[in-house]
């Protein structure tokens, strides 16, 4: 086991390296500059006075040493800072709002584990059922939803139409005045429809693999042992079928991490949510480099770590892959 | 002799290949369904200047957010124009994004797999890991970076959500090649002393087009979400310009008013996304039915 989670940090690096350079690219090889935009409104500005901004923020040196300089800076987790009037360092930036999107994303993931497990699971067992069916229709709408526009709806019902939820921001403007209970309750109530949401994308997905993933279990020769041996249909299902089922569902979560991060841009904009999405959003309208590399190498180093994590487990879970 | 009875064996098998994949699709309810509503929606994209009641740029003050009605079926937006005109124009926009995006996705994938698959070794071995780094991005905060940085415009959409998208496609295609190279049409075409490029291009890559048909099916429904998510952002297709997501994003702005500028543009990507979803899904049980 040592072995292997050394193997699998060392396939890191090259990994991590290509992220970083990706993101250096892409950023730097966009034409338009923040220099551009910052002086493009202003007659006062001379080229004296941008190629002197330039070397402010070293953009005057070639690529290859600007990508060196901030490589060596981002292993001390340093990003620098940030373009935008405020003038502070980009991790303070991120950090200040990456908790809130992992939250959220660790509750709706955990919604979706609880949800979709079942639903696949039953669904298999009773195949071509009306609920099989049911499920599939529901599964294939879910998956042609788009998120921002269940948003809409659902902010149209349950904010404008019945009043019940708040529809943007993380608490009431009148906070500060509520008694303790309806303090709690004015946090959650402004979390339930973006938790809500943020779940409803990987629903239909991992409901669906888990159904082809039980069906296949099933037809396995072992199953059919277990039913022969008068063994009844929970047992069989619940204690012999599920448990190889849900092995790899340990990997699909990993793999939709990048989908929920992405997906967070969405939501947070549309509810107003202080998190890392709206951040990203934020830096990209103003073209502010140093945040934006900053997020997109934060959000594919958590990708990497959880992809890391869900083969960690897998391999504890299944001795048969630390081998391979 | 034997060798023309061989031809006309592989001649006749493949005739019956294709007459079960018929004969299987024809009975899937719900692949129909989606071939129907795919079909549907290219005749009304392909007609949609005939179809619209209104010219979707005529600005009209004195209509504005009017209720759907006789005269406006799905109602009038902020300037007074026809919603039903707009979203027959953003069908065009939708099903163009689509379908190119898709087209250079399949045709990077394409080429990457099979390279990949067919050289093995470092080939192989590049090419795949350069596919695990693009994997670890968030796609949409790519496209959102990228979107901004260069002009938002409905070309560079199509171009950015095709670079972002064709890492699933290239693994399908070298999955492929692993075993197709090392059928005896292959092997054999190598010792007769064919060119690589030959073989992969002209012999083994038909074979493997298969997953990538299915791919290519669910991809377009994946680019059309993307576009709509982009222009209800405000960084995808610039108004005035009609695009599904652009009419939603007038729907947020008179949220407390105007209903039906929500509703029916996001209807419309719903149904449109669930046909491209259902053929897919279609197609792949046809070709495999044991993956159902």
């Amino acid at each position: 086991m040592g072995f292997y989670l050394i193997k699998r940090l060392v396939l890191m690096i090259p990994l991590f390296i290509g992220i970083t350079v990706i993101s250096f690219a892409v950023i730097h090889l966009a034409p338009g500059s923040p220099i551009d935009m910052a002086t493009d409104l202003n007659p006062k500005a001379t080229a004296e006075v941008k190629a002197r901004m330039r070397a402010l923020y070293g953009l005057d040196k070639p690529l290859h040493v600007q990508y060196g300089t901030w490589l060596s800076r981002l292993l001390v987790m340093d990003f620098g800072t940030s373009f935008s009037q405020d003038g502070r360092k980009v991790t303070d930036k991120i950090f200040e709002r990456l908790p809130i999107t992992i939250f959220i994303n660790v509750i709706s993931l955990l919604l979706i584990l609880a949800v979709a497990i079942p639903l696949g699971v039953l669904a298999a067992t009773y195949k071509n059922s009306f609920f099989d069916k049911a499920t599939t229709v529901f599964v294939f709408v879910g998956f042609a939803v788009p998120t921002f526009w269940l948003a809409l709806l659902l902010m149209i019902l349950f904010g404008v139409h019945l009043g019940w939820l708040p529809i943007s921001g993380l608490k009431s403007l009148n906070y500060e005045y509520l008694p303790t209970s309806a303090q709690l309750w004015d946090r959650v109530s402004h979390l339930i429809l973006p938790i809500l949401l943020s779940a409803f994308g990987g629903l239909a997905g991992l409901s669906r693999y888990m159904r082809s993933n039980m069906l296949e279990v099933i037809r396995q020769d072992y199953i059919t042992t277990a039913k022969a041996k008068g063994l009844s249909q929970r047992v069989v299902i619940f204690k012999h079928a599920l448990r190889n089922a849900l092995l790899p569902v340990i990997t699909i979560l990993g793999l939709s991490i990048p989908g929920l991060i992405g997906g967070s841009v969405i939501f947070e904009t549309i509810f107003a949510i202080p998190g890392m999405g709206q951040l990203f959003y934020a830096s990209v309208m103003a073209r502010d480099y140093p945040t934006i590399m900053g997020i997109l190498v934060i959000g594919a180093v958590l990708t990497l770590l959880g992809n890391l994590i869900a083969d960690v487990s897998y391999a504890l879970v299944d001795p048969r892959i630390r081998t391979t | 002799m034997s060798k023309e009875k061989n031809l006309c064996q592989a001649f006749t098998d493949q005739e019956k290949l294709r007459h079960l994949f018929w004969k299987r699709f024809r009975k899937n309810k719900l692949a129909l369904t989606g071939a129907f509503i795919v079909i549907f929606l290219f005749f009304a994209a392909l007609f949609a200047p005939w179809l619209s009641p209104y010219d979707p740029g005529q600005i009209n003050i004195k209509k504005i957010l009017q209720d759907p009605s006789a005269e406006h079926i799905f109602g009038t937006d902020q300037l007074g124009r026809d919603v039903f005109s707009r979203m027959l124009g953003g069908s065009r926009i939708s099903l163009l994004v689509g379908f190119v995006a898709v087209g250079i996705a399949s045709l990077i994938g394409v080429f990457l797999g099979a390279l990949a698959g067919y050289y093995g070794r470092w080939v192989d071995n590049l090419i795949m890991r350069f596919v695990d780094i693009m994997l670890c991005f968030p796609t949409f905060f790519l496209i959102l970076a990228v979107i901004a940085l260069l002009e938002p415009n409905i070309w560079n959409i199509m171009i950015i959500i095709g670079i972002t998208g064709w890492m699933s496609v290239a693994r399908l295609v070298r999955a492929e090649f692993l075993s197709l190279k090392e059928r005896d049409y292959a092997v054999a075409e190598k010792a007769l002393g064919a060119r690589d490029f030959r073989i992969i291009f002209l012999h083994i890559l038909p074979n493997a087009l298969a997953p990538v048909l299915v791919a290519a099916t669910l991809g377009v429904a994946g680019a059309i979400l993307t576009e709509s998510a982009l222009s209800f952002l405000g960084i995808g297709v610039q108004p005035p310009t009609p695009s599904w997501g652009n009419i939603l994003t007038a729907g947020k702005d008179n949220i407390q008013i105007a209903w039906w500028l929500s509703l029916y543009p996001g209807l419309a990507i719903l149904i449109t996304v669930l046909g491209y979803t259902l053929l897919g899904e279609g197609i792949r049980d046809a070709i495999d039915p044991r993956l159902k």
